[in-house]
């Protein structure tokens, strides 16, 4: 039999079969339409020169790299760059300009909230919060209560050089001794109850008079005799509700007897002054600054 | 040697035999029309000239608004996200105003279609005249029909080359000059012209230009009734809205039939004379490439030449004119009968002329006041009442609005002296090509106060802000409540910005939070 006389045509459709044949079922034979089929092959050799031209082939360590040297990499280096270059004017006088000038001049300053925006999301928001609200032990950087100070210079200090950073020789440091064993837990008590009867009514007010004796002799050298707190030296003022390990009598003491202290990075070296100047301002625009 | 003689020789041939294969789809079949002339032709002149000239005049019209804002009188200022036209300025919240314009545009395509059938088709459609302005070059360089036709078939000689050359060339020119003029909607035109001609406008209006130009070129000189017919739905879609009363182009069968070409010859054998002398003027003057005896057909946009090509021939054979006619298929069916005796026979000639030779007036004519019917009211009202509510819009517009978003995150804090602050984005908007002096105050919340984030200034119930022309003054405000007064929980208050000198104001409801409890 020749070729020809083994091709079998279906009744019904017309159609040449494969001669493939399941359980009596007959495979027709439809070609590919011809425009699919180059269409097809088109993207087989646009694909060969895609694979020259672009970085495609997995090897061992690596992938090829393309006779184009192109690199997705590259491209948004550039891309970074070209927007850099867009803002070199605003980075220059950022850098420069006195930071009370930034503040004065609407257009620098708002280019800095913007950019310290961003910096605070990356790098500062893990520990004060997302709105800058804070938590027990960060500092709320919403409200006017400053422990270091609140003007765009204090701020911009405090960013750049941290907090008992202990590798930044120029950083905000201060110790507050531990009183457990100097003062008995009954002075403590006494001294707490003082404490919280400077910003409000006091949970014990029979305490308050003692506590106003141990107060003035342990703790006015550093906090004020009105407990209004010092700046150079760090030392909180209690005369205010802002408590940043809690407020109740009970919270008060814990921390005379042994307090905790917070530690902040400097962040000059790993941001640059001019994130840390954006920073700055844009902490200062919270509401608080001063 | 072989002997053949047994083998029977099939009477067969092979269908797909490569010399007489049929290719998958048929190569178009080139159109000449001939230059028509009459009435409809003036008057599609007079449409020409008005669409062509308000597309490429518009953007060059300066509508005074002041210092502060465009001097052109139609605008699409897209990287200020503005829209002038004449006295009216939208910003983009303001966008169903245009979408309002594109009801109103859909709803007046039905209200026309469904009177007067596809007048825009015919007269107004871009493709249909820029097809006409092409044809006008080409007939310019190459001649009415027999000589287009005689120069499309002959060799490629000398002359054939110039006169391709030099109507490609004008065509050309026509499609820049078409992409050139859209351009100028969206920029300053003088301005966008002389960067354009010196190189330094945006590279975005230079692509525009090329796309357009290619498009033009491509729709109007190359393509033409193609596109109508193959890439246009709107033909589709007007099949829906005619009826019985809507205007078409149509050839009256029931006084052309039957047509004659030897009319003496056939009258003296008598035979019934039509009115039609199948002298296929209506056949030569057709930029579709129909015959319109054919009946009414998608490919027909109702230009009307083939009436204006009628005429001229009825006028010489001494009858009515209007054997091509607007008529609606009412008025058609009426005559019809009149010519068939109610469909019992043949089309009879002699049934709607009289003794005298002339049509009956039993025979309908064309009558405006059958097109007036309530579906066109309908449209009529829709079409005023959407237009009305614009109007109102664009008039009752706000030119003063405020927009106020509450902090989230923190929604309030505790400051040292125990008052309680929130904060807000406050968002002024300027409608008003002017610089404004206004003033922002609380209203409710007493005892509040505010300051505004970047300002030097003292708190108080109401401040006073700038704002610059035609802009939106987003500002930061902080509202402090002192101690004393600070309630548990939520109060609603309202921000108000009003101006200084001037009636206008605008409020904006907005929430103070408190702690739940004063711990």
């Amino acid at each position: 039999m020749s070729d020809q006389d083994k091709r079998e045509v279906d009744e019904i459709s017309g159609v040449e079969t494969t001669g493939h044949e399941w359980d009596g079922i007959k495979e027709l034979n439809n070609p590919l339409p011809r425009w699919w089929l180059w269409t097809f092959y088109a993207t087989i050799v646009w694909s060969i020169g895609y694979t020259i031209a672009y970085p495609a082939w997995p090897l061992v360590n690596s992938a090829t790299q393309g006779v184009l040297g192109y690199s997705s990499r590259a491209e948004l280096h550039r891309e970074v760059e070209q927007v850099q270059l867009s803002r070199s004017d605003q980075t220059a006088q950022l850098a420069s300009l006195d930071l009370n000038e930034v503040l004065a001049d609407d257009a620098l300053r708002n280019f800095a909230i913007a950019g310290g925006a961003a910096a605070y999301r990356v790098n500062c928001s893990q520990c004060h919060g997302t709105g800058a609200q804070g938590a027990e032990g960060f500092p709320n950087l919403n409200d006017d209560n400053w422990i270091w100070g609140g003007t765009i210079e204090d701020l911009h200090h405090t960013i750049a050089h941290g907090v008992r950073d202990h590798a930044d020789f120029d950083t905000r440091i201060s110790e507050m001794p531990a009183f457990a064993g100097v003062m008995t837990r009954r002075e403590i008590a006494e001294t707490a109850a003082f404490v919280a009867s400077l910003s409000r009514e006091p949970e014990n007010p029979d305490l308050v008079e003692a506590g106003a004796e141990h107060f003035e002799v342990y703790c006015a050298a550093c906090h004020g005799f009105n407990g209004e707190g010092e700046r150079l030296l760090g030392a909180p003022s209690l005369n205010n509700p802002i408590w940043l390990y809690g407020g109740s009598e009970a919270e008060i003491a814990a921390q005379i007897a042994q307090p905790r202290h917070g530690v902040m990075p400097g962040w000059a070296d790993r941001l640059g002054d001019v994130t840390v100047r954006k920073l700055a301002v844009f902490v200062h625009s919270l509401g608080g600054g001063e | 040697m072989l002997d053949t003689s047994d083998v029977e020789r099939l009477d067969a041939e092979a269908v797909n035999r490569a010399a007489t294969r049929q290719p998958l789809y048929a190569p178009r079949k080139k159109i000449f029309p001939k230059r028509a002339s009459g009435s409809f032709r003036n008057f599609k002149w007079l449409v020409m000239l008005i669409t062509l000239g308000i597309y490429y005049l518009t953007p060059w019209i300066r509508w005074d608004r002041g210092p502060h804002a465009p001097d052109q009188a139609v605008l699409v200022d897209i990287a200020n996200r503005r829209f002038y036209f004449f006295f009216a300025e939208i910003w983009p919240q303001e966008f169903f105003i245009v979408a309002g314009l594109l009801v109103m545009a859909g709803i007046g395509l039905f209200l026309v279609t469904s009177t007067v059938g596809r007048a825009w088709c015919g007269y107004t459609c871009p493709q249909t005249v820029w097809v006409d302005l092409f044809l006008v070059v080409e007939r310019w360089i190459e001649g009415d029909r027999n000589a287009r036709m005689k120069l499309d078939a002959g060799p490629w000689t000398g002359s054939k080359i110039v006169k391709r050359v030099a109507k490609h060339g004008i065509w050309v020119l026509i499609a820049v000059a078409t992409g050139g003029a859209w351009i100028f909607y969206f920029a300053d035109a003088p301005t966008l012209a002389m960067d354009f001609l010196t190189g330094q406008a945006a590279t975005v209006a230079y692509i525009t230009v090329a796309v357009l130009t290619a498009t033009t070129y491509t729709f109007g000189g190359l393509m033409r009734e193609q596109v109508c017919i193959y890439m246009c739905p709107w033909p589709r879609i007007q099949a829906a809205m005619l009826d019985e009363n809507s205007l078409t182009v149509t050839y009256n069968d029931w006084r052309g039939e039957p047509r004659t070409r030897g009319v003496k010859k056939a009258a003296a054998e008598g035979r019934a004379i039509g009115d039609c002398v199948d002298c296929n003027a209506c056949v030569a003057v057709c930029p579709m490439g129909i015959d319109i005896r054919d009946g009414q057909q998608l490919e027909c946009i109702t230009c009307a030449l083939c009436i204006d090509a009628c005429d001229a021939i009825m006028d010489k054979t001494g009858k009515e004119r209007g054997l091509i006619a607007y008529a609606t298929l009412a008025d058609y069916n009426h005559n019809m009968a009149l010519a068939t005796g109610g469909g019992a026979a043949a089309i009879d000639p002699a049934r709607v002329r009289g003794s005298d030779g002339r049509l009956l007036p039993d025979a309908r004519g064309l009558d405006l006041r059958r097109l007036i019917r309530p579906r066109t009211f309908a449209y009529l009202a829709i079409w005023g009442l959407v237009g009305v509510a614009l109007l109102f819009a664009l008039a009752t517009r706000d030119l003063l609005e405020i927009s106020v978003q509450h902090d989230r995150n923190p929604q309030f804090v505790l400051l040292s002296d125990g008052s309680i602050r929130n904060g807000y984005t406050v968002k002024i908007l300027n409608k008003v090509a002017e610089p404004r002096a206004v003033t922002l105050s609380l209203e409710g919340l007493e005892g509040a106060t505010m300051l505004l984030g970047g300002f030097d200034m003292p708190e108080s119930r109401e401040v006073f802000v700038m704002l610059e022309p035609d802009r939106l003054r987003n500002l930061r405000v902080f509202v402090r409540m002192p101690p004393e007064l600070v309630t548990a929980g939520t109060s609603a208050f309202t921000f108000r910005v009003a101006e200084r000198q001037g009636a206008e104001a605008a409020s904006y409801s907005a929430i103070f939070h408190a702690p739940e409890s004063n711990r």
